[in-house]
């Protein structure tokens, strides 16, 4: 690394508020993607960091008020390892297996995903798809964002200058289903080409007989298919109310091509992307059709 | 510049410098501990692995910082020489079968093979294929194809990998 930032390490939350309250400094969580960033001397680099690692306030998995909470700090590890998470949202804790190595999960954190704000950052579709919050805080106090307003633009976040992600809560709804697919060149290490999270419950039968209950609060997340990550709500609509019907994939599935406009980069084409996104979801709709 | 306490290799270990100089650099050029390896400086590649209160991390994506009080056991620390003799050091059970089943062949990926392996079976892993490719999957070895570095770990779990 060229120059080295300074760095300070608070051990308590408001001591590092008050750094971060009287001038610009960039947080730390488990550096796997600022360290990276620095050592490749991408952008203007910061000259004064605060380090999060020893906020023990941001750490632990607990359930509390019909939510599971996850301090910004929890690394993919330990979501892994976490019984609260594989009982709650297993669909997380595939997720989190699914994100570089041991080694990048050791240190990586669900709440530097978050707040790098990637399009390809592969917990995000999940955190949009069960209807997740953030909980900012400051030396002014603490605020709720939901993640559909979470990222406005390109790599840019709800966060203000002072301010850190301190918790990710998730709303446990009973009998909702969840599933994750990415699609990437490898099985480790690879960043998404499509990434994809699919939510619903199921609703009442229309008739007796009908076999397929129809989804409702149907939520379909992805990344790497926009310049954020994205909520697909004409697909969402075109879901809504119906069973998991060869029928409804095929509509999902068009309706799914139709709604995306992803971009040509080194990863991958527009098209692929495209046609990818509408082929996992068709048979993500499938399986859950048993057909 | 800060100081900062650490152990390496159980020694206790007091340094004063920046705190965002990266692990691998503290270990090369102020301990002069190079069995640490550069191979891309991103986290890609494995080769900086080392262990971090027994867990595997990449040495270039932690600030030393981020290393206060903590227990760091790289590659030096596998081979166990007699204190006061001139013997050469006993290589530990998982460095004695990358040579037996030939698990080392340019060698720059080795020292962080070694710890991820280490790693593995400290935390209790057996000679089952598919878990120790995902222990190592964040280590990238140009050279053997994995399959004796494969062996090699499961060599040393303990049991015979043909069982
Ligand atoms: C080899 C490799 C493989 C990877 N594979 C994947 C992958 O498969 N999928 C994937 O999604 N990502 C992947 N990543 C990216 C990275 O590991 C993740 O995005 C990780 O979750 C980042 O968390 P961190 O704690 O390391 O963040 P850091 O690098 O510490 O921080 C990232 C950014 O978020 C900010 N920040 C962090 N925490 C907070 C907070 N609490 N409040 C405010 N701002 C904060 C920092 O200022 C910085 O801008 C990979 C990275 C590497 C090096
Ligand atoms: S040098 Fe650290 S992972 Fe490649
Ligand atoms: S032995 Fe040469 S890279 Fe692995």
């Amino acid at each position: 690394m060229g120059i080295e930032p300074s760095v300070t390490s608070p051990r308590l939350l408001h001591d590092a508020y008050a750094i971060l309250a009287e001038r610009p400094v960039r947080p730390i969580a488990g550096g796997t993607d600022l360290m990276v960033a620095l050592t490749a001397e991408l952008g203007e680099p910061p000259d004064q960091i605060v380090d999060l690692w020893g906020l023990d306030e941001l750490r632990g998995i607990t359930v509390d008020s019909g939510a599971l909470s996850l301090g910004a700090l929890t690394t993919y590890t330990e979501i892994r390892r976490s019984a609260v998470c594989r009982e709650h949202l297993p669909v997380l804790v595939e997720a989190a297996a699914t994100i570089g190595a041991a080694q990048i999960q050791n240190r990586g954190t669900l709440g530097g995903n978050v707040a790098n704000a990637s399009p390809a950052g592969d917990t995000l579709p999940v955190l949009l798809a069960a209807d997740a919050t953030f909980v900012l805080g400051s030396i002014r106090g603490e605020r709720t964002v939901a993640s559909s307003e979470f990222w406005p633009a390109y790599r840019r976040t709800a966060l203000a200058p002072d301010e850190l992600l301190l918790r990710i809560r998730i709303p446990l709804l009973a009998g909702r289903e969840m599933r994750f697919r990415k699609v990437g060149t490898r099985r480790a290490q690879s960043i998404s080409k499509v990434v994809m999270a699919l939510g619903w419950r199921d609703g009442e039968p229309a008739e007796p007989r009908s076999v397929a209950a129809p989804w409702t609060e149907v939520r379909l997340a992805l990344g790497s298919v926009a310049a954020t990550p994205i909520r697909a709500r004409a697909t969402e609509a075109a879901l809504e109310g119906r069973p998991p019907t060869p029928e409804t994939a095929d509509q999902a599935a068009e309706a799914l091509a139709a709604e995306l406009h992803p971009i040509d980069d080194v990863r991958s084409t527009a098209e692929y992307r495209r046609i990818v996104a509408a082929r996992v979801l068709h048979r993500l709709i499938r399986e859950a059709g048993g057909w | 510049m800060a100081i900062y306490r650490f152990t390496v290799n159980e020694s206790p270990i007091v340094v004063d410098l920046p705190g965002m100089r990266r692990l691998l650099d503290v270990l090369r050029e102020d301990l002069a501990l190079t069995g640490t390896k550069e191979g891309c400086g991103e986290g890609e590649c494995g080769a900086c692995t080392v262990l971090l209160d027994g867990t595997p991390v990449d040495a270039c994506l932690v600030p030393i910082c981020q290393v206060e009080g903590c227990i760091v056991e790289t590659v030096e620390g596998l081979a166990s020489t007699e204190p006061g003799s001139d013997l050469p050091p006993t290589l530990d059970r998982l460095q004695a079968a990358f040579l037996k089943t030939g698990g080392a062949q340019c060698g720059i990926c080795t020292p962080g093979m070694l710890m991820a392996g280490r790693a593995y079976i400290d935390a209790g892993g057996g000679p089952d294929d598919d878990a120790i490719r995902e222990a190592i999957a964040g280590n990238l070895c140009r050279c053997t194809g994995y399959t004796k570095i494969i062996e090699a770990i499961a060599l040393a779990s303990g049991q015979d990998p043909a069982a």
